[in-house]
This record gives C-alpha cells, structure tokens and sequence, in this order.
C-alpha cells in the first residue's frame, strides 16, 4: 500500500490560452483532511475533476491511492467519493431514492454501509419522501454527500461543498468533516472561504493555477513575514489612500470595516503612525497590532512574485 | 445487468413522475389520430360550384343535374352572368365555374359536337387538378350518354368503344383514412423516440448529474442502454395503442402479419433512439436538442412520403430519400397493413433499417464517448 493517498507531481492543464494548472505537485496524507484555498478560477475545480478522472491533464502524475487517474480510472471511481461544486442529483427523485440509486450503481446497498453516512443521513432522514429538489441547501449538501460516501469510499473529494451554504450549515458541516476523518476516510475540499482553513489539516493556497504554498493553517500564519496593524476611522477610502503615502508601508487594503496595514519593518511605531493619521484630519483613529489571518497570508503570497517565494 | 436494470427502473421512475409525459403518451396519440387523420385528406369533397347555363336547354341541364348528383360538388350558385360566377371565385366563395354558352343543344345536335367550360380556381394545384379530373369524367361519361341517346341502331352497330372500369387494389373504397393512419402512427413513434431520447440525455448535462454519474463505476453503454430503453419500450407501447386507436376509431385494415410491424418497429426505434443520442451529443441544453430534432423531423417527415407521393420527387430528392428511415417504415407499415405483404416483400427496406440502425448506433456511441 502506498504510503501517501493522492500523489501530484507537475500536473499541467491547460484550456486554449488559460493555464487552468500550472505545474502543482503536493502529497496527501492517508486519513488527512486537506484543503484547496483559492479564489474563483484558481484551478480548484480542475484539480479535482482531473483527480476523480472527469478530465484529462495535459502532463504530469497524478496517483489516488497508488493508481493512475488514466490507466487506473475504473479502479479509482471505485473508491472514491466525488460531490461535484453544482447539486447535481436527481431533483425529481426522492431523497431517499437518490441514495438508493447512488447505493445500488456501485453494487452495495443504503443497509450495507449505513452506519457510514448514518451520522448525515439521519439528519435529512425525516424528509426522506422528498423529492430531493425541494430541501434546503443545507439539506441538499447532506444528502450530496451521503451520496457521495455510500459506497465507503476511501478518498472523498468535494468541491466547494459550502459554498452557497448559510454560516450556521457550513460550520455543521466541517464538525461532520472531522468526524469523519476519524473513520479514516481521506477527504479533500476545496473553498474559497479563507476563514475554513483552520478546519482543516494542511491547506493549500491556490492563485491562477498554481499552489503557492502548502502547510498546516498554524505554520502559514507563523510564516507570515510581516507586522500587521488593523487601522479604523471614520472615512474607510479616504484613510486607504493616505495609509499608502505613510513611509515603510509595505501593503494597505480594507478588510471589512477597517483597514489592513503591513510593515516589512518588525519595530514600527504606533504611535507615530496615530500622530501621522491625526495630522490628515482623522478624528477617531484606532490601531491595533493584529495576528495575521489566513486571508493576510494569502494576500501577501499573492503579492510576493514567484521567484521570491521558492528562495 | 443489474445496473442497466436499475438504470432503466430510475428512468421510469423518473418519466412517470414527469406530469407533462402522461398526457403525451396517451392524449397525443388519439388526438393526433383524429385531427390529422380526418384533416390531411386529398378527397375532393364539396367541390363549390357555380353555374353559368347560359343555354337553358334539356341538353344544358342534363348536364348540370350530373354535377347535382356527384356527392363531390355542391352547386353553390346558378346565374347568367360569367362576370357574376367570376366575381365569386374572386372572392374565394366558389371553387370552380361551369359555364354552357348559348346555342350548346343546338350546336352539338346540328353539328355534333358543341363545347363547355371549366374555369378552376388553382390556388391550390393539387385539388384543382383533382377537380379537373373529376369533372373531366363526368363530361366523358354525360358525352357516352349524348352519344347513345342520338344515335341510329345503325349507327349503334358501328360505333366500337373502350369501355375502363376500375377498380382499386388495396383500397378498394379509396377511404383516405386507411391510407393515413399507419403513416400518422410512424410520426407518433418518431416523436416519442427523437424528441424525447435526446433531451433526456441533454437534461442530465444541463442539470449536471450527469457529473456524478460519471464518477460513478457505471460504463457509458450501460448508461446509454439504461437510458433509451425506456424510451424504446415507451414506442413500441405507443405503437400498439396507437394500432388500436385506429383500429378502432377508423376500422383500418391489418391485413399482413403484426409480428413484422413490431419487428421493423423494434429496428426502427433503435435508429430513431440512436439519431436523439446523436443530437444529444451535439448539444448542450434541451432546447437546442429540441430545435435540432425538430429540423430533423421536419424534414424526414416531409420526405417521408407521408403526405405526398416520393415517386413524384424529383430523383436526387429520392436518392436523398435513403437516408430518411421514416421512409423505410411508413413502406412498410402500409404494406403489411394494407396489402398484407409478407416478409419476403418488405425485406427489402428491412434489411435497409437493420443496416442503418447499426451504422447510427455505432456512430452515436463513437460521438458520445469522445465528448462525455
């Protein structure tokens, strides 16, 4: 058995002129809960379509559970689990008939694997008789991923299965991620909300098709290089624009209500940066020296050319 | 096997939860059986006349009085104006003239021969050379009369004529409805096989289930089969109401062997099931799969000799005509029905089925597995 469940090495896609994936390699771990972290168009989607063997790459290895997403594809479809961005099951059948389905075209049975997807299931188990294009989102996304999981899949990919998806229902969801992690199920998921990230084991940041960085959430807020101040005032604009003539500023943008500025310089000043704002006529300033977040890191990845990054 | 079997129980499943696919099963049907079967006919009937009898003779209304008592025309109007009877047509009231000139009894008993005429409105060709034929008939036939009536027993002796009868094989009342149903009962297989097997298939990619199946251990030719034999089983069905819907609503005959419309039906669905997968791979949404059949449709039904005869097409438009398979079984439906041919006598367009069948089925797996 190999040691790593999905090997990538040098995956290149490209569609017409756009480089869709530009040479990304990473290895995941048997039983690890990765993520995909990246905007729209970031290659996420392609990623995993190659992964589940919907697409071809155009060059490169890409191994799930030691197959060969091209030599190996029916072996892999047997084992894995793929709920695809879109809700894309049966709208005019039931809930419990597209489980059913879902059991029955991979040779198993809902009673044969119930105990797997009894901890989702049973949520959405009272409106069994309805047809699965009148529930909510939320309970859509249960059901998307009871099916995705009803043949016991060893690898469980999803994609961006929260997105769409109110806050309440997307923190539900990844309590149900972990917990099935400790079946031992290897599961990656993509999203582009950066605030998931600390759920997961080890993410990857994603920009135009390439992966700019892979570590635990931890590790990426630790190596974030900068000192960072959240500054507040009345006129958000107004305050954006000056902040960027301030000397030493390395990078100024909203985030929220209030703006994010960092230093290359480790030993700034507050108070010289409180005098500085007060003297442009901004009343009530408040600066507070902050703990990167996900979101900063990867802002500042984003900014920092490649070159620089791999040194 | 039990895969395709589950497929094929979703797909039910799925079509009989569907309100709009009830009624098209068994309203369209009756319903397209009676409008076009008694609506598409070539009968001329009350054929409007109008009556210019400018002679006023016995001779004159003799001749009118056959035109009376042919159940095909309706004397509309009589008068001694031609720019009356004119003025009518004009204005769409009458369909034909039939003017005596002044002097006809005269004429024809002095001279032996006197003239008549027919003015036909040729908006429509078709019925106004029907109507010229029929009226030209019953002329020949009042002229037999005219001839014997004045003639000498002498002269009886003499004369040697050809006498036609006719009689009608196959149709022996020339009822225009035996004629159409089979057709009508064809385009009703088609439309549940084309339209409804092609956007079946474009549904699962519009709304991205097909996605997940994909991702599934299920193969493509078990997905295709699970998919269109439903549709297959749907027509045959549909083929076997329709048959009793015509049976009997218009009494139509079945004179040869069901068992060979069945057989060529079963082959006939598979190129038509075929020809939807075919489409559907071309195609991204169920409306474009929708207008593309419908070119499709159009077109093969127009040609299919349904309406109007394919020995009277110009011949690249027959050569052409191979290609249209509901040309091959609407043959066939009205020679086993009607004439009650066995298989040696329809095999022949069979066997034509039978190969165009493998050819498109072959071709739409090709073209589904590339883009799927």
């Amino acid at each position: 058995m190999p040691e790593n469940s999905i090997h990538v090495q040098s995956l290149t896609k490209r569609f017409g002129e756009t480089l869709a994936l530009d040479d990304v390699s990473f290895d995941v771990a048997r039983g690890e809960l990765f993520g995909f972290i990246g905007p729209d168009g970031a290659g996420k989607t392609t990623l995993f379509r190659i992964l589940t063997t919907l697409l071809l790459a155009d060059k490169g290895i890409c191994n799930v559970e030691g197959l060969d997403v091209v030599k190996d594809y029916r072996k892999i479809r047997r084992i894995s689990g793929y709920m695809p961005g879109k809700f894309s099951l049966y709208q005019d059948l039931t809930v419990e008939e597209n489980l059913k389905f879902f059991a029955t075209i991979f040779g198993t049975t809902i009673r044969e694997n119930y105990s797997l997807v009894k901890d989702i299931y049973q949520q959405i188990e009272p409106f069994k008789n309805r047809k699965a294009g009148k529930l909510s989102g939320g309970m859509k996304q249960k059901l998307a991923l009871s099916c995705a999981m009803i043949h016991k899949p060893e690898v469980l990919f999803l994609d961006e299965p929260t997105t769409g998806v109110d806050a309440v229902s997307r923190l539900e969801f990844w309590q149900m991620l972990n917990r099935l992690k400790e079946s031992g199920i290897t599961i990656l998921v993509s999203t582009p909300y950066m605030d998931e990230a600390g759920q997961c084991d080890r993410v990857a940041l994603m920009q135009n098709g390439r992966i700019m960085t892979i570590s635990t959430p931890n590790e990426v807020i630790r190596n974030y290089p900068l000192s960072l101040f959240s500054v507040k005032s009345g006129d958000i604009y107004q305050l954006l624009s000056e902040l960027r003539l301030y000397p030493g500023v390395h990078s100024v943008y909203a985030f929220g209500q209030s703006a994010h500025v960092s230093f290359n310089d480790r030993n700034i000043e507050k108070e010289i940066l409180s005098d500085f704002l007060k003297k442009n006529h901004h009343e009530s300033v408040s600066i507070t020296p902050i703990e990167a977040t996900i979101e900063d890191c990867f802002m500042e990845l984003m900014n920092t050319p490649a070159k620089e990054k791999t040194t | 096997m039990r895969t395709i079997l589950y497929i094929i129980q979703k797909e039910f499943l799925q079509v009989f939860r569907n309100k709009s696919m009830l009624p098209i099963i068994f309203i369209v049907p009756i319903v397209q059986l009676i409008v076009l079967v008694n609506a598409a006919t070539y009968e001329m009937k009350h054929i409007r006349v109008s009556v210019v009898d400018l002679d006023l003779s016995s001779t004159s209304r003799k001749l009118v009085s056959k035109f009376q008592g042919s159940p095909f025309y309706r004397i509309q109007k009589t008068s001694f104006s031609y720019r009356e009877a004119e003025d009518q047509m004009k204005r769409g009231n009458v369909d034909m003239i039939l003017q005596v000139p002044a002097g006809f009894e005269k004429k024809l008993l002095k001279e032996g021969q006197a003239k008549v005429q027919f003015v036909i409105n040729a908006i429509n060709g078709q019925s106004a050379g029907l109507t010229n034929a029929y009226s030209t008939m019953i002329l020949l036939d009042y002229n037999r009369e005219v001839v014997l009536e004045n003639a000498t027993p002498a002269m009886m002796a003499g004369i040697r004529s050809i006498q036609t009868d006719y009689s009608y094989w196959f149709n022996p009342k020339l009822n225009y409805k035996t004629y159409m149903v089979p057709g009508i009962l064809v385009l009703l297989v088609t439309i549940i096989g084309l339209l409804l097997s092609g956007m079946n298939i474009v549904r699962e990619m519009e709304i991205g289930t097909i996605e997940q199946i994909n991702v599934t251990p299920i193969r493509k030719i078990q997905f295709i089969t699970g998919k269109l034999m439903p549709f297959w089983i749907i027509g045959l069905f549909e083929l076997a109401f329709g048959l009793s819907v015509g049976k009997l609503l218009f009494n139509i005959p079945m004179e040869g062997n069901l068992g060979f419309i069945f057989l060529s039906a079963a082959v006939y669905l598979f190129v038509i099931l075929s020809f939807g997968l075919l489409i559907s791979t071309i195609t991204h949404t169920q409306q474009q799969a929708m207008l593309v059949s419908f070119f499709f449709m159009v077109v093969f039904i127009l040609m299919s000799g349904l309406f109007t005869s394919i020995e009277s097409m110009p011949p690249w438009a027959q050569k052409l005509d191979r290609l249209n398979p509901l040309m091959y079984f609407i043959r066939i439906m009205r020679m086993v029905l009607l004439k009650g041919s066995g298989f040696a006598d329809i095999s022949r367009y069979f066997w034509s089925l039978v190969v165009y069948a493998v050819f498109i089925v072959s071709l739409a797996i090709w073209r589904y597995r590339k883009v799927a």
